[in-house]
């Protein structure tokens, strides 16, 4: 696992950003070679979202040749509701980039069968190749999209009703109104973005502190689903200081020591990275971070 | 080809770059337009998985619903009024003209006239010239809403510069007075008259109830006769302040339906303003305003000479004099009509008001539709909607910024 951590909420959303630019740039992408990117929503990744708008408008970086899968999305929301993922997606990211609309899968939470929904959406991933990067964000209870506590670790994408406290997190959304609020959610399991080549969670905030001790320095557990990403072989987890807040000072000062001095000016340049498994590029020699 | 032609493989249009006018402000959104609708593109994103195939960059612009006039009485040379054999080719003339001043859609106005006037322009549409008939703008010509008929049933007192010996009164009782010298009221949108005159309440009652807007205008009616009328159906008052009486503080007239407290609950009383700095006082302009901000709608009531240089013209069945900005009966000082055109009237409006470019913008727009009825398909940008609009920079006070019109199923019309 790496642990970035990074000042504020701003730098983080900007590392993520750059991070996923540059995985997509090196990739290469190409019409016979998608670039497959699993991606959450929420406030976490507002910011990042914002930066890879810009870094589109800039010119860096190109979504033509990406293919998107969306983590989630709620049950019964018609899908113009202001709240519904969809809604979020297209206003937050879709709209501002160059993504061929054939290429960006949400799960469809209006479905008439959703248990077929979800197989399908399984079997869309597998055709893409399987996920290149799968961005995610953590919850207050330590979940990944919605596999709230208790979530079997090697779960595929299906229906999930909401934990109590997740509806009444998300009422504020809904004017406060609890009867509005949708109680079930389509989701992709734990195993499905443990199938990923790469994932990284992205942690802001206090609120979420906790979760990232529990994830990270406790063992793997059902109660906290993001700490099977312990078990995964290229994991990140981005956060600010804030979300540092209930971990060791040993943990933190171990992370950070791992950290270039200069304040990540390297990453400006899509770097090439050594051993990089996907293009097969050769060692090269390079003041970086290694994987462990 | 972008589209995967579940709904429709006509191409599509993205304005980026642009503000445009939706729910009442200036939003940051790009316009997506096709087969003259405007499109909603979260739909085309996920349900047609489809993307624009022209992209249009406003550069900054704001695009605007096209202005509905619903009093104009002709202009660069053209009279509606006057009964010339090819009447249509005359609307076309003007549609096509007024398209450059961002007018989309409007309503050909006719003042007093006698029978045969009506006769040869309303009922010949429906035999012999269909294309005068209501119909939809384009990049030939702004489109018709239907005609709207100033008088003859209306005030001698305050007959401005209407013909006194074609006024007429309602003298059979009603539907038959109408028939008689109008001859049909098929593609009438708006029918002007005054109140006050002996059986009005009928006539009133029965053209809101075809959905023709009844107006009060040129007429000496009192508030209480004003607001009878506004009860039984009418919502329009033709030129505020013009040709009718004075506001007087212990009887407002027809200026006081702008606050009276006897308007049938849901109906809104909508009020034409000729904002071109003649006709109205902008202290008037903003005391109108402010009462009533929400009714204003901006009309041109144009007349034949607009466009034209100064000099002497004909209007009905009188000769109007051009002096600089200002059209009076020859002769006198009687105001006959304005030379303004729309965007003046915007402009103007909005400089002498001091109201937000999304105001001045929606009495132009939004305003007519609504009092119409209309504003389902037009007056407004949302999804759905008809999709003439007008492209405009912003609004400097002493500039004149540039208007185009955009009929995007083909290319820019003017």
């Amino acid at each position: 696992m790496r642990l970035v951590i990074l000042d504020d909420y701003d730098l983080a959303s900007e590392w993520a950003a750059k991070y996923i630019r540059n995985r997509i740039v090196q990739f290469k992408p190409s019409a016979d070679r998608f670039f497959t990117l699993g991606l959450p929503t929420g406030s976490t990744p507002y910011g990042c979202y914002q930066k890879l708008i810009e870094y589109y408008r800039h010119g860096d970086i190109s979504f033509k040749y990406v293919k998107t899968f969306n983590m989630d999305e709620y049950v019964g929301l018609p899908r113009a509701h202001p709240e519904s993922y969809h809604s979020y997606m297209w206003n937050n990211f879709f709209k501002h980039i160059d993504i061929d609309p054939a290429n960006a899968h949400i799960l469809d939470g209006n479905a008439q069968n959703l248990e077929e929904e979800c197989q399908a959406y399984e079997q869309k991933i597998a055709e893409a190749g399987g996920i290149e990067l799968f961005v995610g964000g953590i919850g207050p209870d330590g979940h990944i999209a919605f596999n709230e506590p208790g979530s079997s670790l090697v779960s595929r994408t299906r229906v999930k009703t909401l934990a109590k406290d997740t509806i009444v997190a998300n009422a504020r959304f809904f004017g406060n109104d609890l009867s509005k609020v949708p109680t079930m959610a389509l989701t992709v399991g734990v195993g499905t973005v443990m199938d990923a080549k790469e994932v990284m969670i992205l942690i802001t905030g206090a609120h979420k502190a906790f979760a990232l001790y529990k994830a990270i320095e406790e063992g793997v557990n059902h109660m906290w689903t993001v700490s099977a990403f312990q078990q995964h072989p290229r994991t990140i987890f981005v956060c600010d200081e804030d979300a540092t807040l209930e971990l060791r000072v040993k943990t933190v000062k171990y992370f950070k020591g791992q950290q270039p001095t200069r304040k990540w000016r390297h990453l400006d340049k899509p770097p090439l990275r050594e051993g990089n498994w996907t293009n097969g590029i050769g060692r090269q020699n390079l003041k970086e971070q290694t994987h462990d | 080809m972008p589209s995967n032609k579940s709904v429709s493989d006509a191409p599509i249009t993205q304005f980026i770059n642009c503000r445009i006018l939706r729910d009442n402000e200036l939003q940051r959104e790009d316009l997506w337009v096709r087969e003259g609708r405007i499109l909603d593109p979260e739909k085309l994103f996920f349900d047609e998985q489809g993307y624009a195939d022209k992209r249009v960059d406003c550069e900054g612009s704001i695009i605007a619903p096209g202005f509905i006039d619903v009093q104009i009485n002709g202009g660069y040379g053209i009279d509606f009024s006057q009964a010339s054999e090819n009447v249509s080719d005359g609307v076309s003339f003007v549609a096509k003209k007024i398209l450059e001043h961002g007018v989309t859609s409007f309503c050909p106005t006719l003042v007093t006239s006698p029978p045969e006037v009506y006769h040869k322009v309303t009922v010949s549409f429906l035999s012999v010239l269909p294309q005068v008939k209501v119909h939809d703008g384009g990049p030939h010509g702004a489109g018709v809403l239907g005609f709207h008929l100033e008088g003859p049933f209306i005030s001698a007192e305050k007959k401005g510069a209407h013909p006194e010996k074609y006024l007429r009164t309602f003298k059979s009782g009603g539907l038959e007075d109408l028939m008689e010298v109008y001859g049909s009221l098929d593609d009438v949108a708006i029918v002007t008259l005054a109140p006050e005159l002996p059986g009005s309440q009928s006539v009133v009652r029965e053209l809101s109830r075809r959905g023709i807007t009844v107006s009060l205008g040129h007429s000496a009616a009192d508030l209480s006769q004003a607001e009878e009328a506004v009860q039984h159906g009418a919502t329009f008052i033709t030129h505020l302040f013009n040709a009718m009486l004075p506001f007087h503080h212990r009887d407002p007239g027809i200026v006081g339906l702008l606050t009276s407290d006897r308007i049938p609950a849901g109906r809104t009383v909508y009020y034409g303003m000729i904002a071109d700095g003649i006709h109205t006082n902008p202290a008037a302009l903003r005391i109108a305003h402010r009462a009533h901000p929400s009714g204003l709608v901006l009309v041109t009531d144009a007349i034949t000479a607009m466009g034209l240089p100064p000099g002497r013209h004909t209007l009905g069945q009188q000769v109007i004099e051009i002096q600089g900005l200002h059209a009076y009966v020859a002769g006198t000082k009687t105001l006959s009509g304005s030379i303004a055109t729309m965007d003046m009237c915007v402009r103007h409006f909005k400089q002498a008001s001091g109201c937000s470019v999304q105001e001045a913008l929606e009495a132009a727009s939004l305003h007519p539709a609504q009092l119409l009825g209309i504003s389902h398909k037009k007056g407004k940008l949302d999804y759905g909607s008809d999709a003439g609009q007008n492209v405009e920079n912003d609004f400097l006070p002493f500039k004149l910024p540039k208007i185009s019109v955009y009929y995007p199923e083909s290319q820019r019309a003017h």
